[in-house]
C-alpha cells in the first residue's frame, strides 16, 4: 500500500461516513480498480462496519424503570423553592430575621429559670420571695423574675412579676402600674413595651407624668 | 418525538415526577445499551444507566431546552461510563467471591481488555467477538465507535455529545475503524 496515494484511504473513510464528493468518489473507484491491496482494505473496512452495525441491540433488564424511580430523590426538583428564594432575597431576609428574633424571644422566656429581681435598697429576700417590708418605701421600678413578690410597704414605681405571683398586704401601695406575666404573649408584649421604652425615652416620662 | 420529550421535561420541571418516568421508559434501552457496550458488564451497565437518569433528573434545570434532550442524556451517561472505566473498581476486592456463585471471584469479571490467545478469540461467538474488539480499542476511539455504529448516531450528534469539534470526531471514527479492521484481520 506504500505506493498508493494517501488521500485514497482518506476517501474510503469519507465514503463510509457518507460525506464524499462525486469527484473524489470517482478518483477512489479508479484507484480501486487498479490496486488490489486497496480494494481489499476497502472491503475489509466495509465488512467491519457492517459487522458492528449489525450487532444485536441489547435491552435494559426488566425493572430498570422502577429501579430509576426508586433512586430518584424523594423531594421534588430543587428548582421550585430554590429559584423562588433566589428571586426574593428581601422576603427571605425578613423571614430569617423574624424567625431568629422570635426564637430568641421564646427561648429567653423558656430558658430564664433563674430567680432574679431588681436590686433596690430596702428589699428583703426570703427564699424565692422578695419582700417589701411594711413601712419601707422602694423608689423606682421593681421587676421580679421566677419568684414571688410580697408587698407590705410602698413601691414608688412600676411593679412587674414574671413567672411568679404577687401578694399585696392591706398596707401595700404601688404608685405605678403593676402586672404579672405568665404566658408567652404577655411576655412578648412586655418585651416589646420595654424595648419601645428604651428606644423612646420620652414615652416613659410621659407615662410617669400621666400617672 | 423531541417535542413530546420537551413537553415531558417541562412537566417534570413543574414538579410532576411521573412525567420523568415516561422519559426513562423512552430512553432506557438506548442508554442501557451505550453503558453495556462501554462497560461490558450487565450489572455495571444497569447501575450506571440508572445513575445517569438520576443525574439527569436532579440537574434537569441545567438542561438547555433548545438542544436535543437525547444528546444531553448521552453526554451524562458516557461521562459516567468513562469515569467508571478510569476508576476501574477500586471498591471491589478481586479475590472476593461473588455472592451466589460457587468459587467465582472478581478476576473472572474484569473486562477482557488484555489480548487473549488467538485460538480463544477464534472460538468466540461473533457478538462476543465484536464486544471484545470494541473493548480493546483505546478509550477515545471506543466511545465514538459505539455511538457511531452501535447507537447509529450522526457524526454531528456525536460531536455534540462529546463536546468536541466535528473534525476531531471524524478523525477518530477513521482511526477507530481502521483499528477495528486490523483487529478483525485475523478472521
Amino acid at each position: 500500500m506504500g505506493k498508493c496515494p494517501k488521500h485514497v484511504v482518506h476517501y474510503m473513510h469519507a465514503f463510509l461516513d457518507g460525506d464524499i464528493t462525486i469527484e473524489d468518489e470517482q478518483v477512489m473507484n479508479e484507484h480501486l480498480k487498479i490496486c488490489e491491496e486497496c480494494r481489499e482494505t476497502f472491503e475489509e473496512l466495509g465488512q467491519t462496519v457492517t459487522l458492528f452495525k449489525g450487532v444485536d441491540t441489547v435491552e435494559a433488564p426488566p425493572g430498570f424503570v422502577n429501579g430509576v424511580t426508586a433512586r430518584l430523590p424523594k423531594q421534588t426538583i430543587k428548582k421550585g423553592p430554590s429559584k423562588w428564594l433566589r428571586q426574593h432575597p428581601f422576603i427571605v431576609a425578613a423571614a430569617m430575621f423574624l424567625l431568629l428574633m422570635s426564637t430568641s424571644f421564646f427561648s429567653s422566656f423558656e430558658n430564664e429559670q433563674q430567680f432574679s429581681f431588681t436590686k433596690q435598697p430596702n428589699l428583703v429576700v426570703e427564699g424565692e420571695t422578695v419582700v417589701v417590708p411594711a413601712g419601707k418605701t422602694v423608689v423606682g421600678d421593681l421587676v421580679v423574675k421566677n419568684g414571688d413578690l410580697r408587698i407590705e410597704g410602698e413601691v414608688d414605681g412600676n411593679v412587674t412579676v414574671i413567672r411568679g405571683s404577687k401578694y399585696m398586704a392591706s398596707t401595700a401601695v404601688i404608685t405605678g402600674s403593676s402586672e404579672e406575666i405568665n404566658e408567652i404573649f404577655d411576655w412578648l408584649w412586655y418585651k416589646m413595651k420595654s424595648m419601645a421604652k428604651e428606644i423612646i425615652p420620652a414615652s416613659k416620662d410621659q407615662k410617669l407624668e400621666n400617672e | 418525538m423531541d417535542e413530546l420529550i420537551n413537553k415531558r421535561v417541562k412537566e417534570v420541571l413543574h414538579g410532576n415526577q411521573e412525567a420523568f418516568e415516561e422519559i426513562v421508559i423512552h430512553f432506557q434501552h438506548r442508554l442501557y445499551q451505550v453503558c453495556y457496550r462501554m462497560l461490558n458488564n450487565a450489572a455495571e451497565a444497569e447501575d450506571i444507566a440508572q445513575e445517569a437518569f438520576v443525574r439527569a433528573y436532579v440537574n434537569l434545570e441545567t438542561y438547555d431546552q433548545k438542544r436535543k434532550f437525547s444528546t444531553w442524556l448521552y453526554r451524562i451517561a458516557t461521562n459516567l461510563c468513562i469515569d467508571r472505566i478510569r476508576k476501574k473498581k477500586p471498591d471491589y476486592y478481586l479475590d472476593a467471591t461473588i455472592p451466589g456463585t460457587e468459587g467465582l471471584d472478581m478476576y473472572s469479571q474484569i473486562a477482557a481488555v488484555q489480548k487473549l490467545p488467538e485460538e480463544e478469540v477464534e472460538k468466540m461467538e461473533m457478538k462476543d467477538r465484536i464486544q471484545y474488539e470494541v473493548n480493546r480499542l483505546p478509550d477515545k476511539y471506543r466511545t465514538i465507535i459505539i455511538l457511531r455504529y452501535m447507537e447509529d448516531l450522526q457524526l454531528q450528534e456525536i460531536a455534540d455529545i462529546l463536546e468536541m469539534p466535528l473534525g476531531t470526531v471524524k478523525t477518530r471514527v477513521h482511526r477507530g475503524r481502521e483499528a477495528l479492521r486490523q483487529q478483525m484481520g485475523s478472521m
